[in-house]
């Protein structure tokens, strides 16, 4: 918890939500290992990325509002310029279902392995062990890049596994990178 | 400072001795051009006509006088250009005359070795030798080597994967082959007759071929939709026949060893620890007789088959040996979806079924094709838990478990409780699996 404040107020809207599954995690060998079995700390990510997908739903949807308010609005008469509710109730509703999104995703870095969970109404949970982990990738666009974010990408043998952990401090996903990557070293199984 | 050293180093080992292939092989590039002139005579058969007819004796014989030299020199000098050699941890393979390319493929990664023989390379004596690591493709396999040279190479790199000292890696030989089993061609004609396929394919071409005469009276349109009908029907009864004739399944030090093929003939070798994931599948037909065929998942390679057709108790033996310490769980050790996933999968719901042993994921599927699919723990990659808000509201949710041989097996519609904590306790139990596992190098 070292990168800083930003990820507490986060971690605090996560935990106060805590899904049963993560509350009888069933841990085989838990006497021998104890951090196995023992409650995730779960992480949330930071504000910016909701800041950033906001502010894209809201430049492309309001140009799209703007644009079905005046062509018909003009061409065929201002009440037709009402078209422009569908775009605008989109948005809105976008608005809301950012931030529920943004909210559900967490992460949290066990002893042995990585747990990521996102998703509302698709809701989908991954385990990578650290063993397993083939590569590690920090990538970061030029938009993401305006609104100081990265993220994490991690790769197994399996191309199935879907382990994204997008929108994080650059520094925080450096950090994730080299623990990551030094946590795979050595716990390293391969194929 | 440190460049003497180095170069020191490198000269005091033994030299790399490269090696080509086998002198045939030429002959086998050589066939591009004429392909290519095949390719568009089939493609365009009246301006091929036309081209013909044109053609005076003397064009003729300046074409040829081009075309065939240059497509030796062309097969000639890929020849030439290719080199291979094998070093203490790696196979070099050396290719290309403008655009240059080396794999080095390291050996303690290898997931399987096949051998193949193509009907006319059996003619000429020769085979082809791929080593299967996750990234080759056809570009690294060794086309062709002699018969035997291929034999003893497959026996060299096995003996230097197993981790034998490299000096007597050569020595050793071919490690011995105890049979297992061995699927007689009239079992193997028997269930391809009750597989499904063939008779869809027919009876949709009995339907369909009639009603487009009748419809269209033109005999082209009923060859273009027919031949590739029969094609199919054809492919997926005598071509598999041919392909899966003499099926035999060994076992040696080396690991699992798989022969098989009428015309083709392919032996492929599959190393201790590299099977990812075996699926039993079962057809609706061959049910009554017991009978189910055996399929695998090895990371990098393209075959899957293990067994074509077998009894079911030998299957389960099998099944046994592939993947050590595994026992097929019987129909009742599947616990079924609860009652709600039938608003999820009507019908199809009874036919999903998990049972989690502690030494493998089994998950099975279908109802009047069953296919029962077993991971062992090991050789999970990741974990994932996935949940619609439609099976949110029936309570069920589905756990997959990814594998190293980009397969997935999904156990589907399991209570939400028992999935949140199936995925913890599976993602636990692929790690320790991990620790008595085999070595990659398995003689070391």
């Amino acid at each position: 918890m070292e990168t800083g404040s930003p990820h507490d107020t986060g971690t605090a809207d996560a935990q106060e939500t805590p899904t049963p599954a993560t509350a009888d995690v069933p841990a085989p060998d838990a006497g021998t290992e104890p951090d196995a079995g023992a409650e995730p700390v779960w992480r949330a990510l930071p504000p910016g990325l909701l800041t950033m997908r906001r502010l894209l739903l809201v430049v492309w949807l309001g140009l799209l509002t703007l644009a079905t308010a005046l062509v018909p609005g003009l061409l065929a008469g201002p009440a037709w310029g009402a078209f422009a509710v569908l775009p605008l109730a989109l948005l809105l509703w976008g608005w809301v279902m950012l931030e529920r999104n943004w909210r559900s995703w967490r992460y949290a870095e066990r002893a042995d392995d990585l747990l990521i969970s996102r998703g509302v109404l698709w809701h989908e949970e991954t385990v990578v062990p650290y063993g397993r982990m083939q590569l590690v990738e920090v990538t970061s666009g030029p938009v993401e890049r305006h609104f100081g974010l990265a993220s994490v990408q991690l790769h197994t043998a399996a191309a199935a596994t879907d382990a994204t952990i997008p929108g994080l401090d650059p520094a925080e996903a450096e950090r994730l990178r080299d623990r990551l990557t030094q946590l795979g070293e050595a716990r390293s199984a391969g194929l | 400072m440190t460049a003497p050293g180095v170069q020191e180093d490198v000269t005091g080992r033994p030299p790399v001795t490269e090696r080509r292939l086998h002198p045939v092989t030429p002959l086998r590039r050589a066939w591009a051009p004429v392909a290519v002139l095949m390719g568009w005579a089939v493609h365009d058969p009246d301006g091929a006509q036309r081209q013909l007819t044109r053609l005076t004796t003397t064009t003729l014989l300046v074409g040829l006088g081009v075309l065939i030299p240059a497509a030796a020199l062309y097969g000639f000098l890929s020849w030439w250009y290719t080199h291979f050699a094998v070093t203490e941890s790696e196979l070099r393979v050396r290719t290309g005359l403008l655009f240059r390319r080396t794999a080095h493929i390291r050996l303690e990664r290898i997931q399987a070795i096949d051998v193949t023989q193509p009907l006319l390379a059996r003619v000429a004596g020769v085979a082809k030798l791929k080593l299967d690591v996750i990234g080759t493709d056809k570009k690294d396999e060794l086309a062709f080597l002699g018969a035997g040279e291929a034999r003893a190479l497959r026996a060299e790199l096995l003996a230097r994967a197993a981790g034998f000292a490299p000096e007597s890696a050569h020595e050793v030989g071919e490690a011995p082959s105890r049979q297992m089993l061995r699927v007689p061609p009239g079992v193997l004609a028997v269930s391809l007759l009750l597989t499904g396929a063939t008779w869809v394919w027919l009876l949709v071409a009995a339907v369909a071929l009639p009603l487009l005469w009748t419809a269209t009276h033109s005999l082209w349109t009923v060859l273009a939709a027919g031949v590739p009908m029969l094609g199919a029907a054809g492919a997926s009864s005598v071509g598999r026949f041919v392909a899966e004739y003499d099926w035999t399944l060994g076992e040696s030090p080396d690991g699992l060893r798989i022969d098989h093929g009428l015309l083709d003939r392919a032996h492929e070798t599959v190393p201790p620890g590299r099977v990812q994931t075996v699926r039993l599948v079962e057809p609706l037909l061959w049910r009554r007789r017991g009978w189910v065929r055996v399929e695998l998942d090895v990371a990098g390679s393209s075959n899957s088959l293990l067994l074509p057709v077998a009894p079911r108790a030998m299957a389960e033996s099998v099944v046994a040996r592939v993947l050590p310490g595994v026992t097929v769980p019987p129909r009742e050790a599947f616990s079924r979806p609860p009652r709600g996933a039938r608003w999820c999968v009507p019908v199809w719901w009874r036919g999903h079924g998990l049972a989690v042993t502690d030494a493998v994921f089994a998950s099975r599927r279908g109802l009047l094709r069953r296919s029962l699919s077993l991971v062992p723990h090991a050789k999970v990659q990741s974990v994932r838990l996935a949940q619609g808000p439609w099976q949110r509201a029936h309570g069920v949710a589905d756990v997959h478990v990814d594998t190293g041989a980009n397969g997935t097996v999904t156990a589907r519609l399991r209570p939400a409780e028992e999935a949140a904590a199936l995925l913890h306790s599976q993602a636990e139990r692929s790690r320790t699996g991990r620790r008595d596992a085999l070595p990659d190098r398995w003689m070391a």
